[in-house]
């Protein structure tokens, strides 16, 4: 056992209440956040089983172990599941939900019962869509083409769209809490520039979220129309432009990419400071970053666009804009690198995951550049190159990050440490395992062979049976912290106030926090990351 | 002001921090809306671009009359809509409620005016989806229109229909005395909403009913 | 206590602003004054629109974030509108 003495238990938010009531009608931000980590979870594990299957299937060239029809709908639910159910939500609604209000010194959020809201309609569009993978599928594509989507697809369309119809109305709340929390309810002292950057990124990110869900939510709301009334505007039999919808849907799912990444920033510039022992090395640039991406984000969407019959010159000038868009995350890159240069390095997984982040998000962010050059994009679009482009950043930059914030901050969440040994073995594993799937699709999407495609010609065999090689190695590094985190909320050591004697608000409360976090609203007199005045190395929680 | 005022929520500090965080939430709701409207904006603005004269032909089917009449019923509840905001301010209680109840009712109106140009556009086989028999060369595009206008202004009825609902709510606990000249946000944040609703619809009156009237 | 309390009488003037620019804009309708016809429509909806956001929605009295919300909100859809119409605009052009 771990403790010998038995002292009278501290309440706090996880033991101040028990029953699955205080919990479904919660309004403590920390518990919202941690529904949103169960019902996410559970919507990653069933993305990744279409994932699994696909690969799978990819094992050997002819289309062997499904047909077209149902390969169709695992690819469709993979992207559907894993942007809209996952990858949006993941660290805003788990890591931002908890954290916010600690990190500027708050009671809660704005809207507590807006926030609970926001997890009712996530979980209501969940279930639209586990409705729809047992019911039988969609198969337009997460990207709901007219007029395919609109007119000739006999799969589950408007439900499907329902769900995430609902998902994104929750994910508007959440937005909107979070800039009217960051407005109003900031500690006494913390001016804009003594926040975590953190803060910043989810910032930028609600900006993002406010500006362009409406829009891909009247997109839909018209694929829908137009399905289950006959009422609709992409039909070209009546004149209809089935790009008129695509403009719709990308003026959103575009900048849903810096939705999904930018908090993932915001999570590695908290940890590649706190493990570097140093203040961010310009911190007022990632700042500004931040809201740069957030809006030069929106002036890019026709990239997605260059062979669907857009005018050229819309495309030249969206291709221009796109090459603009990677300078802001690349002047990220290099003041993390620089905050690097003589810090004082330790290297436990939380850091492992963001050091995975920065090398892999730059390949992904790179291979962007490549995309978004007009000429090049005729020749890799739809292929597998764009495949590998967007999942070297979703995966090998979110997932990570994702990673490395619920372990960094496990010991604040849960009261207790997760396992060190483990957790290195897994980022390692999902490291390799990453690689070994996505890296091939690079070279398989530049020799030709399209996505979405469930056959392809035998000289493609050797990428392919490496990349479902590799998914099975990420597959099991997945599994594991899934294992030992649960493990550690129970059985792990406790942890104290702040394990990685790290600099931040959140790490002066107890671990578990009180339900209202603080005891007396803190004022803040300091920069962020006032790192520097204590000697004591990190150790890992022990 | 005290700070256990039965009204101040635990999250903050203050009435006046409270008032602030919701009326900024509220306008940050209704750039949502903003965008979510602009999307069939876009689609109108694409389609009268490129079919103007279908888009003119359609247009003539539309009632300006019940149109405009609605564009000053709206404009009026907007009026005591703000006038029941400035009610509260002022801490008078039977005024907010009669002048919440006039709005809704100036709402009602609207949509009962709206019910009618449905029905009339039923009648005469011009609702997509439903029942749309048009002959003429560019129907098609006459479609188009007509699908823009139905969803459009059925969007919007939907809202103003939301709008009643909250403004019901809203007067049934003004009527209980739960606002004062020191809590009155909700009424102000409906308010916001409201008016919205009212943007709007000045902006659907010219485009969909006043397209080469002459 | 946290808005200052508009008089009443700013409301009835933009009331009557607003019906007569209702008034106005079915009037000009009936002229034919070519592409005139839509700018005048847009320019007059603009019109009402700017005296509801800014009386009847207390702009005018808000703070600088409040109009910033706003602005943003007006502005990003101006460029929904203009980027998505460069690309329509733009299709038939021979180089």
């Amino acid at each position: 056992m771990s403790q010998a003495v038995v002292e009278p238990q501290r309440e706090h938010y996880l033991n101040v209440s028990y029953g699955v009531t205080s919990w479904l009608f919660t309004t403590d931000h920390k518990r919202i956040a941690l529904l949103y980590l169960a019902t996410i979870t559970l919507l990653f594990f069933v993305g990744g089983a279409a994932a699994v299957l696909m690969r799978l299937e990819l094992i050997t060239p002819p289309g062997d172990l499904v047909q077209s029809e149902i390969y169709n709908r695992l690819f469709t639910i993979h992207g559907v599941i894993m942007i809209f159910f996952f990858l949006i939500p993941s660290i805003p609604a788990v890591l931002g939900n908890f954290l916010v209000p600690m990190m500027i010194g708050a009671r809660d959020l704005a809207f507590p019962r807006l926030n609970l809201a926001s997890w009712y309609l996530f979980t209501v569009g969940s279930v639209f869509t586990l409705v729809v993978v047992v019911v039988g599928g969609v198969d337009t594509g997460w990207t709901f083409y007219t007029p395919y989507s609109s007119t000739y697809s006999n799969s589950y369309v408007v439900p499907t769209i329902a769900g995430i119809f609902v998902a994104g109305f929750s994910s508007i709340l959440t937005g909107l809490n979070f800039i009217v929390t960051i407005h109003t309810m900031r500690a006494p002292g913390l001016t804009w520039f003594r926040l975590p950057l953190f803060i910043w990124s989810h910032y930028a990110t609600s900006m993002i979220i406010i500006l362009g869900t409406p829009v891909v939510a009247i997109a839909l709301t018209l694929v829908a129309l137009e399905r289950a009334f006959g009422i609709g505007i992409f039909d070209p039999a009546l004149g209809g432009d089935p790009i008129l919808f695509q403009h719709l849907f990308w003026f959103y799912s575009h900048p849903a990419v810096y939705i999904m990444v930018l908090p993932a920033m915001g999570v590695v510039s908290e940890l590649i400071a706190a493990f570097s022992r140093k203040r961010i090395f310009g911190y007022s640039f990632i700042a500004f970053s931040s809201i740069a991406i957030a809006v030069l984000g929106f002036f890019v969407w026709g990239h997605h666009m260059f062979v669907s019959g857009q005018s050229v010159y819309a495309s030249m000038i969206f291709s221009f804009l796109s090459m603009l868009v990677a300078i802001p995350s690349a002047i990220k890159v290099f003041n993390w690198t620089a905050t690097l240069y003589k810090g004082s390095i330790s290297y436990q997984a939380p850091m492992l995951y963001a050091l995975g982040f920065i090398g892999l998000f730059t390949i992904g962010g790179l291979t962007g550049l490549f995309v978004a050059s007009l000429g090049v994009d005729v020749h890799v679009h739809d292929t597998y190159f764009v495949v590998a482009h967007f999942h070297y950043i979703m995966v090998g930059g979110t997932v990570m990050a994702y990673l490395g914030g619920i372990h960094y901050w496990w010991p604040k969440i849960s009261g207790r440490m997760y396992p060190e040994g483990w957790a290195k073995f897994s980022a390692l594993l999902i490291f390799v395992g990453f690689n070994l799937t996505f890296f091939p699709q690079f070279l398989l999407g530049y020799l030709g062979m399209p996505r979405r495609y469930h056959f392809y010609v035998d000289e493609f065999q050797v990428l392919n049976v490496m990349s479902s090689a590799g998914a099975s190695i990420l597959g099991v590094g997945y599994v594991v912290p899934l294992i030992y985190l649960i493990w550690a909320m129970r059985y792990a050591p406790p942890a104290g106030p702040n394990p990685w004697r790290a600099v931040g608000l959140e790490w002066q409360t107890p671990s578990p926090p009180p339900t209202h976090n603080f005891e007396r609203t803190p004022v803040v007199t300091q920069p962020a990351y006032a790192y520097g005045t204590q000697e004591e190395d990190i150790k890992g929680g022990r | 002001m005290a700070a256990s005022h039965d009204a101040l929520a635990e999250q903050f500090d203050d009435l006046r921090q409270q008032h602030e965080a919701a009326s900024l939430g509220m306008w940050v709701f209704l750039v949502t809306e903003i965008l979510f409207f602009g999307g069939l904006f876009l689609g109108y603005t694409v389609y009268r671009t490129t079919y103007p004269e279908a888009f003119r032909e359609a247009s003539h089917h539309l009632d300006i009359l019940l149109g405009a009449v609605n564009t000053a019923v709206l404009i009026g509840s907007s009026l005591t809509m703000a006038l029941s905001v400035h009610s509260a301010q002022e801490g008078k209680r039977r005024a907010l409620v009669g002048f919440l109840l006039v709005t809704m009712l100036l709402g009602a109106v609207f949509l009962g005016i709206k019910g009618t140009e449905y029905t009339h556009k039923y009648h005469e086989h011009l609702v997509p989806g439903l029942r749309f028999e048009y002959d003429a060369p560019h129907a098609g595009q006459v479609q188009l229109f007509l699908a823009l206008y139905f969803v459009m202004t059925g969007l919007h009825a939907f809202h103003l229909t939301v709008g009643i609902g909250l403004l019901g709510v809203l007067a049934v606990l003004a009527w209980r005395g739960r606002f004062s000249p020191d809590y009155y946000a909700p009424i102000e944040t409906s308010g916001l909403y409201w008016h919205f609703v009212d943007l709007v619809w000045i902006f659907l009156f010219p485009l969909l009913y006043l397209i080469g009237v002459h | 206590m946290t808005q200052p309390i508009v008089p009443r009488y700013v409301y009835y003037r933009v009331f009557a602003a607003l019906l007569a620019l209702t008034l106005l804009t079915v009037a000009v309708a009936y002229v034919d004054l070519g592409p005139l016809n839509i700018v005048l429509a847009l320019g007059i909806a603009i019109c009402k629109a700017l005296l509801v956001m800014l009386f009847f929605m207390h702009l005018r009295y808000s703070t600088h974030l409040t109009w910033i919300v706003a602005a943003t909100g007006v502005v990003w859809l101006g460029h929904l509108i203009i980027f998505s119409m460069a690309d329509y605009l733009s299709r038939g052009w021979i180089p």
